[in-house]
């Protein structure tokens, strides 16, 4: 089946088949890796994606269901040239190792300050409590998104 | 030649910065090209069919029903390796693909080459195959009496009649862990035209890989080329082959490109784990706590093929006692052999294991005489100039133990819990534990590691520096996993020619010699140390040629006055320098395990404090304190991001973090039943360096990445057992564990 919708603000067409999640159909078919896949069970927020206003883990949505729906990958987010204030936090701080979880990351932080520009520190921590990192032990994501939860106050 | 005023100036991003890396851009924006994110035109896919069985024979393997699915292109089983039937990182043990039977669960028998993945995963369970089911061996215990091991170690050192006034004794476990890496195996191998393939796939070091493949394809070695590619991290599960020969050979049999990727179910079964380990102790000491013997009985489970256990077990043994003086050792270690999935590296490599024993008996010495437990340790600590307790060697280097332990006891305690926020509780949200039962606890783990490889291996690494009028690129084949090594390249290269643009250029192995695993700690101190080396000769080879006394962008200058343009260097000869960096020799060690088996150590020590719910067995890691041994610290944000994440990974197996088998069977193949630390679970990590140098690498600077994993892990089992007051031997410790402890 055809599904129609917007991705990062573009008109998409996605020829779906059957069961393949918007991850899939987002790395595979429309040339948008940015978003990965870690574990495909909804467990660790590489493939965090924003549909219709909240974000989702990619890897659990059907590509199908996603008829008229908008989607906000990393990709959408910000550009080698005009990065995002989470993806300059991120990489001042030295939050990005092997930067598998970060496109998750930012995704997720994004969206955040978007509904809360001044997050607790508790709160950060919490709505990033499903994105897995495996390298930086989150010290440095802390420590960057706290900082610009502050900088924003 | 010109005669300039322009002043001198110190280069931005030396050693001693923080540099930003020049990677995190395309990470952050999801440019980064990972393995699993590679395309080539005309490329298919494969997949892998594996043993249902820990142990079985194959009684039939018909491929014709696969090649029946359209799309299936070809099924490759053992039958179809040409050249040598196995690989290995030490001994070729494991063949490409089961050869008759299947020695653990998750081995591969055939890969299916088919126009997607999904049509590959098809063929792959159309495939006819049989299995006679055998009866595994699964306990390490059995093994070793049944004599089914890859390597034995005995530690015989000094005198075993003598006593001590003190004894303790214990028996220890560590449970299996997984390097759990983000990005699950990947890559894709293009097929050159000419009989040969170059292989973008996962690694830690495409060069033993490169040894282990061409054999494999009975091709010369120059035909294949492994390129360093980006991955999701690493920590010991890219240091051995999996999917790389299958993809080679599938590329060559098609000429076409081939591309696979595990999944994260398969990922569990496509790299080696850490080995689990059983440990039997005792300690004796002296009545001031001083160390007069100490015994140790050691086994791990190297599962059904080597791998690198030969090393793992080597080194659990030389640092069975950890970072302490002792004349008299006795170790007996063993690599079992089962049919469990293979072990193999794991960040922390057999000093993880012992590290978690040996400071488990330290505390029941502390106890037994009534020491606090800083200072049984202070009382004990090894330093430079002594012998290392087991092997006998002397310690030339650095090895600041008393300093890491004045240093950690000096840093304030964290504040006790003050709120009945339930983020800040065991348990978190769920909303379970009452503030008024949980118990704080405070324990110590203080660790040795050995750095770079051991035991008279050839470790090299190999660099090549190209000076143009743009600036410098530093050739190499070393491995970036995330760790920063690209950073640590550029700072060295700066530092040394003062010239702020620096390329670093990921060569293949067709490019360039190896720069050795990244692995063991070592490529700061291995290709690092190669490129300030590279980089100190190059600058001398310009300024006697020109007769200058210091070199930067502008070019050579002579008594403060640039007398000629880097340009003009550049112009009139090619400026390239290659260098093959070796650390100290290593020597094997006797009979007794006595010798100089390593080029140098570190040292961490780690306090942590926890609050534990003993009812519901619950715990919060509420922070570390941890002190490292950098030797010179060349970049604290990198430095830090391994202390932090190393800690976390400790503290995951202290508290979470176990492959739970049946028969040889993982259970808990998925995130969704192996638990990793999320942000809710990170304890806060306060961090100290102590720096003295040591006296090879780059201007002194030792490895980082393991020693923190190493002693997180027993710093926080301790704290548990100081919360609840019982006696724990085993990690991870799990809420059954502790309640009714
Ligand atoms: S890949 Fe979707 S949550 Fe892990
Ligand atoms: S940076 Fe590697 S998983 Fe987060």
């Amino acid at each position: 089946m055809i599904v129609s919708f917007t991705v990062n603000g573009e008109e998409r067409i996605a020829n779906v088949s059957g069961p393949e999640s918007l991850l899939t159909v987002l790395r595979e078919e429309l040339g948008l890796p940015g978003s990965k896949n870690a574990c495909e069970q909804g467990e660790c927020g590489s493939c965090a994606v924003v549909l219709d206003g909240a974000v989702v883990t990619s890897c659990l949505v059907m590509a199908a269901d996603c008829e008229g729906s908008e989607v906000t990958t990393v990709e959408g987010i910000g550009s080698d040239r005009e990065l995002h204030a989470v993806q300059q936090a991120l990489l001042d701080h030295g939050a990005v190792q092997c930067g598998f979880c970060t496109p998750g990351f930012v995704v997720t932080a994004a969206h955040l300050f978007e509904e809360n520009p001044h997050p607790s520190s508790d709160e950060i921590k919490e709505a990033l409590s499903g994105n897995i990192c495996r390298c930086t032990g989150y010290g440095a994501i802390a420590r960057a998104l706290e900082e610009l939860a502050e900088g924003t106050a | 030649m010109t005669t300039s005023p322009i002043t001198r100036k110190r280069v931005r991003g030396g050693v001693g910065d923080s540099p930003l890396r020049i990677d995190g851009i395309p990470k952050v924006t999801g440019n980064f090209a990972y393995a699993s994110d590679l395309y080539a035109d005309g490329m298919l896919w494969a997949a892998t069919l594996r043993s249902p069985h820990a142990r079985a024979r194959i009684t039939k393997l018909d491929t014709a029903p696969a090649y029946a699915v359209g799309g299936v292109v070809l099924v490759l089983t053992q039958e179809d390796v040409v050249g040598r039937p196995g690989f290995g990182m030490h001994v070729p043990d494991q063949p490409v693909f089961a050869d008759g039977e299947c020695n653990y669960w998750g081995e591969p028998i055939a890969v299916v080459v088919a126009s997607d993945l999904p049509t590959a995963k098809l063929g792959v369970e159309a495939i006819d195959v049989e299995f006679e089911e055998l009866e595994p061996l699964t306990d390490m215990e059995e093994a070793d009496a049944r004599d089914s091991q890859t390597r034995r170690m005995k530690i015989r050192r000094g005198d075993r009649d003598v006593e001590g006034a003190v004894v303790v004794e214990g028996y220890y476990e560590v449970g299996q862990q997984d390097q759990a890496p983000l990005g699950n195996e990947a890559g894709l191998a293009i097929p050159d035209g000419d009989g040969g393939v170059d292989l973008y796939a996962v690694s830690q070091w495409v060069h033993s890989d490169h040894w282990q493949i061409y054999p494999c394809l009975d091709i010369e070695p120059e035909q294949v080329r492994c390129h360093p590619v980006g991955m999701g991290g690493a920590f010991g599960a890219r240091e051995d082959v999996s999917m790389h020969i299958h993809l080679c050979m599938a590329a060559l049999r098609t000429g076409r490109p081939i591309k696979m990727m595990y999944d994260r179910a398969e990922s569990f079964v496509g790299h080696v784990h850490r080995h689990p380990a059983r440990m039997w102790y005792r300690h004796e000491a002296d009545n001031q706590g001083r160390l007069v013997k100490v015994e140790a009985r050691l086994i791990l489970d190297g599962g059904a093929y080597e791998s690198s256990s030969n090393a793992v077990i080597a080194n659990a043994a030389y640092f069975a006692v950890g970072p302490y003086r002792c004349d008299n050792v006795f170790v007996d270690a063993v690599a079992a052999k089962t049919n469990n999935p293979p072990a193999g590296a794991m960040r922390g490599f057999g000093g993880v294991q012992t590290a978690f024993a040996h400071e488990s008996q330290m505390d029941k010495l502390a106890a037994e005489l009534g020491l606090d437990p800083l200072e049984i340790r202070l009382r004990n600590a090894l330093g430079r100039g002594d012998a290392l307790n087991t092997s006998g060697q002397l310690i030339e280097g650095s090895l600041p133990t008393a300093e890491l332990i004045n240093e950690l006891d000096a840093m304030p305690l964290a504040e006790p819990l003050d709120s009945d926020d339930a983020r800040h509780l065991p348990g978190g949200t769920g909303l379970t534990t009452d503030p008024r039962h949980v118990r704080r606890g405070v324990g110590y783990g203080v660790t040795l590691k050995n750095l770079a490889f051991s035991e008279a291996f050839d470790d090299y690494s190999d660099v090549r520096i190209v000076l143009s009028p743009i600036g410098v690129e530093v050739y190499t084949a070393a491995a970036e996993v995330g760790q920063g090594m690209v950073t640590i390249i550029q700072q060295l290269a700066r530092e040394v020619l003062q010239i702020e643009q620096v390329a670093v250029v990921w060569a293949d192995t067709g490019v360039i010699g190896s720069a050795g695993s990244t692995s063991a700690s070592r490529q700061t101190q291995m290709t690092g140390g190669a490129t300030h080396q590279c980089a100190i000769e190059l600058r001398e080879q310009i300024l006697a040629e020109f007769g200058g006394d210091d070199l930067s962008g502008e070019g050579v200058w002579k008594d403060g006055e640039l007398i000629v343009t880097l340009h003009e260097v550049c112009e009139s000869g090619p400026r390239e320098h290659e260098i093959r960096y070796r650390h100290p020799e290593t020597f094997a060690t006797d009979e007794n395990g006595q010798g100089d088996a390593h080029p140098a150590w570190a040292v961490a020590a780690h306090r942590a404090v926890v609050d534990v719910d003993p009812e519901l067995g619950l715990v919060r890691v509420v922070q570390i304190d941890a002190v490292h041994d950098v030797g010179r610290l060349l970049n604290p944000v990198a430095a830090l991001g391994q202390i932090e994440g190393g800690t976390l990974q400790g503290v995951g197996l202290a508290t979470l973090e176990e492959l739970v088998l049946d028969r040889g069977v993982i259970k808990n193949a998925n995130f969704t039943d192996y638990l990793l630390p999320t942000f809710l679970d990170a304890p806060h990590v306060e961090v100290k360096w102590v720096e003295e140098p040591e006296r090879w690498g780059p201007l002194g600077a030792k490895g980082i990445g393991e020693p923190p994993t190493i002693s997180a892990g027993p710093a926080v089992a301790a704290a548990i057992r100081n919360a609840i007051g019982a006696d724990l031997i085993r990690v991870p410790i799990l809420p059954q564990h502790i309640v009714g402890a």
